[in-house]
């Protein structure tokens, strides 16, 4: 038992129902919110400890025991991606302070952001499948509010489809669970895990992974990204980076979590799938960054390739595949946030966000276009910066179970992300300064600092890779071994 | 044209009390029994989304001065704070205890931690409730 | 009893998914919390269809109900209201600012 891991779902909450109550006070809320996040992340790092020294800690609310009751269960994997997800979120908060807009900020911005959080952190540390279902619409119905914030025409318009692809998969996540249910007769996910051992992965059982596979397929952008560029490009830049950089990222918790402690009987089937389904999202999520000349569009399809390459790693079922894996998704919640961020601020500086017309960003704005640079050689991978070692392990891993097509096509991919990024430092950056500082729709005031705070975070990540070399590993262990979780689950 | 609801109005006057009461009733016995926080919360905002409708908005607001939003966010509140108290004692989140306690009037009675959850839970099923009716009436 | 709950949810389905072909935004509405009753029943029946009195402790009858189906069943209504809500008020904006609830007219993607 251990009540720390309760703390990153009810921080934010708490402070979100205290916000609501307080929702004239504006510094009043911006700074609870912040506090709010700050005490999540010096909990996470907290959780990570006690996870490094005592093993995977588990949570029995009110005390009723584990497969009749609600688990909550914190392994490494979950406590790395809570600090990222702290992490990004302040930066994302920060920036909101100075973007967001007075009105947003009297009409819920905050505790709709604080809940986002709750959802996501609740997903990485519940233990029961029904609970992840709840966790799930608590950010999605969150994130629908947020989508809308400011109310133009195209928010309204792409908001409705993201909403009812949401729904329909949601849907289809609950009709996951009733056959489950009726196959196994639990829903905590240890005791699933338990019993499909023990009564083998059938066809049957493999039909319903292949449900759930759609279903967090759909929510992380996986082959089913057709909704992700439109509904990505429309919210204001603070609430499209918080997308960016964490909904689809629970999407591939999720199919982590399922594809490795559940459903990992029939790798050659269910696996194999999701490598085919890895392949062809980073072909066309490629195809998409390269073909686009819209700073937005270009920057969304970059999400879809980078889940394509996270999940390449999960299809290699091998350690160093599993550690490149979580090395990529904790670099790539920073990463996204980041490019995100900038790309908000040109379009919030130029008025537009089509390559065409801007250029020479960089004469006015150096600090801007070298973070942004950062960040663009941290995604190709360039050591020594973050995205370096996640590609390594990950190609590595890939290589060694044999799958070498999705590995040269993850390379092919990373050379599709440098030239898009590339095109995108050359177009907006370089050239001729086309706009002087009075011509300029915005100023970069208040703006530049959360930036510059995330990619210190995610310099740091690459450089002092050395620290959290011994975390990623044990959380790569666990994921190897479901006993450890089992065990943790039913001590 | 002014509607002729005389017969609503007439009916709501009664049932609403009647509604209210039997929430009252549902919550108290959902300890032991079928009902609970939350069934008692949805049927009392079923009395005020009854007392809207043949009333009117304007008219239900200056009487029942409540800001339904901030009512909601006061009861998960409750409900949250009920939970860590069990934390703050070295137990699981969400831990309950109870208690026998002679109380004047009521004789041997049965006092749970549960309760306090469940008005929680009943405050913030009447204020989400009656808040989702509003804004969808609201603006014409 | 189990097999007429599937063939139910199985046509409550198909006039979901019809509803949410359509191009009308409150037909697609309609289409999609159909689904999600429909999904509900189907969670209802995973339990298996028992007659029991409700699971507490005060009951003394011979069975019990499954409750944890009736418990996510419970959740997952709660849920869907509150969606259907947000929903209805976003669908209902739209067609204030868009002055259409045509999704055909909603396309919008010839100039990005």
């Amino acid at each position: 038992m251990n009540n720390l891991l309760i703390a990153p779902i009810i921080l934010p909450l708490l402070t979100g129902m205290v916000l609501i109550v307080f929702q004239k006070n504006i510094m009043l809320q911006r700074i609870l919110s912040l506090v709010a996040l700050l005490a999540t992340i010096v909990t996470s790092v907290l959780l990570m400890n006690q996870i490094r020294d005592g093993g995977i800690q588990t949570l029995q609310l009110g005390g009723w025991e584990a497969p009749y009751g609600i688990s909550l269960v914190g392994d490494m994997f979950s406590a790395l991606l809570l600090l990222a997800t702290s992490i990004v979120s302040v930066g994302c908060l920060v920036y909101a302070f100075s973007s967001i807009g007075r009105r947003q900020e009297k009409l819920y911005f905050y505790p709709l952001f604080l809940f986002l959080i709750t959802g996501v952190n609740g997903s990485f540390l519940t233990g029961d499948l029904f609970n992840l279902y709840v966790c799930f619409e608590v950010f999605l119905v969150a994130s629908y509010v947020l989508i809308t914030v400011g109310g133009a025409k195209r928010q309204l318009r792409e908001s409705l489809k993201y909403i009812f692809t949401n729904i329909i998969a949601s849907a289809f996540f609950l009709i996951g669970v009733a056959y489950l249910y009726s196959i196994t007769g639990t829903l905590n996910l240890a005791d699933l895990s338990i019993r499909i051992s023990e009564i083998g992965q059938d066809g049957l059982i493999t039909t319903v992974a292949i449900l759930f596979l759609i279903v967090f397929a759909m929510k992380a952008g996986l082959l089913l990204y057709f909704w992700l560029p439109g509904s990505y490009s429309v919210p204001p830049t603070a609430i499209a980076a918080i997308f960016a950089a964490l909904l689809t990222k629970v999407g591939i918790y999720a199919i982590f979590r399922m594809f490795t402690l559940v459903f990992y009987h029939e790798p050659q089937i269910t696996h194999l799938f999701i490598g085919i389904l890895a392949a062809i999202t980073m072909i066309l999520g490629g195809l998409g960054a390269s073909g686009y000349s819209d700073l937005r569009k270009i920057l969304t399809y970059n999400v879809i390739i980078s889940v394509g390459f996270i999940m390449a790693g999960l299809v290699s079922l091998t350690p160093a595949g599993i550690t490149g894996s979580i090395y990529y998704l904790i670099h790539d919640i920073l990463i996204k946030a980041i490019v995100f961020l900038i790309g908000g601020t040109i379009v919030h500086l130029t008025g537009t966000s089509d390559l065409k017309n801007i250029s020479g960003l960089i004469r006015l704005h150096p600090q801007l276009g070298w973070m942004f640079f950062i960040a663009a050689l941290s995604m190709v991978g360039i050591p020594p910066l973050s995205g370096f070692l996640g590609k390594v392990f990950t190609t590595q891993g890939v290589f060694e179970a044999g799958y070498y097509w999705l590995g040269i096509i993850g390379l092919a991919a990373s050379l599709l992300i440098l030239y898009s990024m590339i095109k995108l430092f050359m177009n907006a950056f370089w050239g001729e300064t086309i706009l002087s500082v009075e011509e300029e729709k915005g100023t970069t005031k208040g703006l530049l600092f959360p930036i510059a705070l995330l990619t210190v975070a995610s310099v740091a990540l690459g450089v002092g890779a050395e620290a959290i070399t011994g975390y990623v590993a044990q959380a790569a262990e666990e994921l190897l071994n479901p006993n450890l979780y089992i065990q943790a689950v039913f001590e | 044209m002014k509607p002729n609801d005389v017969i609503l109005k007439s009916v709501t006057r009664v049932a609403a009390v009647i509604i209210s009461t039997f929430s009252i009733y549902l919550f108290m016995n959902g300890h032991h029994h079928p009902g609970g926080g939350f069934i008692g919360g949805l049927s009392t905002a079923s009395a005020i989304v009854l007392l809207y409708l043949s009333f009117g908005i304007e008219k239900v607001r200056e009487n029942i001065r409540v800001d339904f939003k901030k009512l909601a966010a006061i009861g998960v509140l409750i409900a949250l704070v009920t939970g860590m108290a069990g934390v703050v004692f070295g137990k699981p989140f969400l831990s309950q205890a109870f208690g026998y306690y002679d109380l004047p009037i009521f004789g041997n009675t049965e006092l749970a931690s549960a309760l306090i959850f469940d008005t929680g839970v009943a405050l913030a099923v009447i204020g989400t409730a009656v808040n989702i009716i509003l804004s969808i009436s609201e603006d014409r | 009893m189990e097999t007429l709950m599937v063939i139910l949810v199985g046509i409550l389905v198909s006039i979901g998914t019809y509803l949410i072909l359509s191009k009308q935004l409150l037909r697609i509405v309609l289409g999609v919390s159909i689904v999600g009753h429909a999904v509900n029943l189907l969670i209802i029946t995973s339990g298996g269809l028992k007659t029991g009195s409700a699971p507490l402790l005060g009951e003394k009858a011979a069975g019990f109900a499954d409750a944890l189906p009736q418990a996510l069943v419970l959740t997952a209504i709660v849920i869907n209201f509150a969606v259907t809500a947000v929903v209805l008020v976003l669908c209902y904006r739209s067609y204030q600012s868009f002055g259409t609830d045509d999704m055909e007219q909603l396309r919008g993607n010839e100039h990005e």
